[in-house]
């Protein structure tokens, strides 16, 4: 593990984190729409992969050598689009338009929509396109690496592992699949619906290099981020242990809350929460 | 970019060792073929992909819908063995919804060519224009009925014969059995007008609104279900069009799955698709009261 960030690094993006997870407040709020634990269980990754880990340039959404991330989990766009506006890809207003009629921001990632590359929200199609980019990397002697941020429950899905044969075959060491290992998927625990486990076994018994990090330590997010290719001629997977909802209590390890929206009083409290710990 | 999934024996040999870096095998794992074409699309890649009969197709239909049109890549998805070219080895293999299927869907345009002649000039097109397609082929050994492709506009519906009492439009590789229909209707002194229609989506109408202006029916001929295929998209304009005095007829399959086993030329005798069976279907339209 590399060496512990400094405490303004942290601190900035701690303040980064929250900053994701007021606005999908807001706009879950506002929109009267699903998915806030599925949002705050990626926060501090996305804080990590936009703020230190992408080569991209919100000038230049389309710049042919940038990195290339792919929110498979497509239906927790909200902090996708919280970040990419913090990091200047689209005015910050649109946010406050989100899932509302006429609105740039649909209710699953869109790529019509600035630093969104690719349109996702059925399960289990991204981590394929993210191996096709990676290949095209590969055959045009390309240095750019793609990440793909998958959700536990999308692990069901057979393409995904129809994608996760195909990416060691073709050394794919440019691609980095990050698993938000949550445990909660739509209508139960993983446990309960399909055990994944040993789950870290699994992907590396198809060939894959492994790191198993707490995903929300912005420390190890950071390292084990920093460190890919972990094996030349491997693809890399990162499966981050969260917890769906982190940051607020009532709503942490909750399947409520990969379907409500805050309530009255709900709201207030939760705010109250996110900016204490800010 | 050619990707097949792991299909084409005695076929794309020629194409991987010409172009090693252009061809991939995916593996029998048609939504992943279809999701590393959207990714390498997107990477500026002109990306087919290629199997047999419903499995470029079926098998990944979301990943065709929402990664390939709804992101207007280009993706060309080849399927080689439409209609029941497939034959004996079974329903499994037949392609026979898959135009009325592929048809519903935004932002692809659909080629069944006749002949070896369109075909080459369906995948130069396809080649050519950015977005998706969908390439419906045979098998191999259709006859040649184009004598050449210099003057042919596969875009359109191609005028191949002239004639007034009816006209015989058909796509997907049963045009020499819909010509040899018609030579047996001429017997019967009946002059049919017949037209290869090699693009299907989007299907150019003018063709089709004048020959229901100037013959006496149309009868749409295809190896695939009767349900939204040629048969469909004829009538769809016909009904929005000013044309009003013509009777119409869709000749194709209705049966459901084939309970026969047999070679595409049995299968086709049986089902009404060969020459005498089309003959005798397009009288019927015009006589019966």
């Amino acid at each position: 593990m590399k060496n512990n960030h400094s405490k303004t690094d942290l601190a900035k993006l701690r303040l980064l984190a929250y900053r994701i997870r007021y606005h999908v407040l807001m706009m879950t709020k506002r929109a009267k729409s699903s998915h806030i634990g599925s949002n705050f269980s990626i926060t501090e990754i996305l804080a990590v992969l936009y703020d230190q880990i992408l080569h991209i340039d919100p000038a230049q959404p389309e710049w042919a050598d940038r990195d290339r991330f792919i929110l498979s989990k497509g239906h927790a766009c909200a902090a996708l689009y919280a970040i990419l506006a913090e990091k200047g890809f689209f005015p910050v207003e649109w946010l406050d338009t989100f899932c509302l009629n006429g609105s740039p921001l649909a209710g699953h990632a869109t790529h019509t929509v600035p630093g969104i590359e690719v349109s996702t929200g059925a399960l289990g199609h991204g981590l394929s396109i993210a191996a096709g980019m990676a290949l095209a990397a590969k055959r045009d002697g390309r240095s750019y690496r793609v990440f793909c941020l998958l959700s536990d429950g999308e692990c069901n899905e057979g393409s995904t592992w129809e994608a996760a044969l195909f990416a060691p075959q073709h050394k794919l060491d440019n691609l980095t699949a990050i698993v938000d290992y949550n445990k909660i998927q739509s209508l139960g625990t993983t446990r309960e619906v399909i055990d994944l486990d040993p789950f870290g076994k699994k992907w590396t018994d198809f060939r894959w290099a492994v790191q198993e990090i707490d995903g929300h330590d912005m420390n190890q997010i950071f390292s084990v981020l920093s460190e890919v290719p972990f094996e030349v001629g491997l693809p890399n997977c990162i499966i981050a242990h969260t917890v769906k909802g982190k940051g607020v209590s009532f709503m942490e390890n909750n399947l409520l809350w990969h379907y409500r929206y805050p309530h009255e009083g709900e709201f207030e409290l939760a705010l109250a929460e996110l900016e204490k710990k800010a | 970019m050619l990707i097949v999934g792991d299909l084409g024996f005695g076929v794309v040999e020629p194409f991987r060792t010409a172009f090693p870096k252009q061809f991939l095998n995916a593996g029998v794992a048609e939504q992943n073929m279809t999701g590393l074409a959207v990714g390498m699309a997107l990477s500026g890649k002109i990306v087919f992909t290629y199997s047999i009969a419903n499995f470029p197709i079926l098998r990944c239909l979301e990943q065709i819908r929402n990664d390939i049109c709804y992101h207007n890549a280009n993706v060309k998805v080849v399927s080689v063995g439409g209609g029941m070219a497939y034959g004996a080895v079974g329903v499994t293999h037949h392609a026979t919804e898959d135009l009325a299927i592929m048809r519903a869907l935004p932002s692809i345009k659909i080629i069944a060519p006749n002949d070896p002649v369109e075909t080459r000039l369906a995948t130069r097109t396809a080649a050519l224009n950015a977005g998706p397609y969908y390439l419906r082929l045979g098998r191999s050994g259709e006859p040649t009925i184009h004598k050449t492709d210099s003057l042919l506009d596969i875009d359109k519906p191609i005028l191949m014969r002239e004639g007034r009492d009816l006209t015989l439009m058909t796509t997907g590789g049963l045009l020499y059995n819909v010509l040899q229909a018609a030579d047996i209707l001429a017997q019967k002194g009946l002059k049919s007008r017949v037209l290869s229609i090699p693009t299907i989506k989007p299907l150019d109408a003018t063709a089709v609104i004048a020959a229901a202006m100037e013959t006496k029916a149309i009868i749409t001929v295809e190896e695939h279900t009767i349900y939204g295929g040629l048969g469909g998209a004829v009538a769809e304009i016909l009904l929005e069009s000013q044309a009003r005095a013509f009777r119409f007829k869709r000749i194709g399959l209705d049966q459901g799955f084939s309970s026969v086993v047999g070679d595409q030329t049995y299968l086709r005798s049986i089902y009404g698709l060969d020459a005498t069976g089309i003959a005798a279907a397009a009288e019927r339209v015009l006589y019966d009261k």
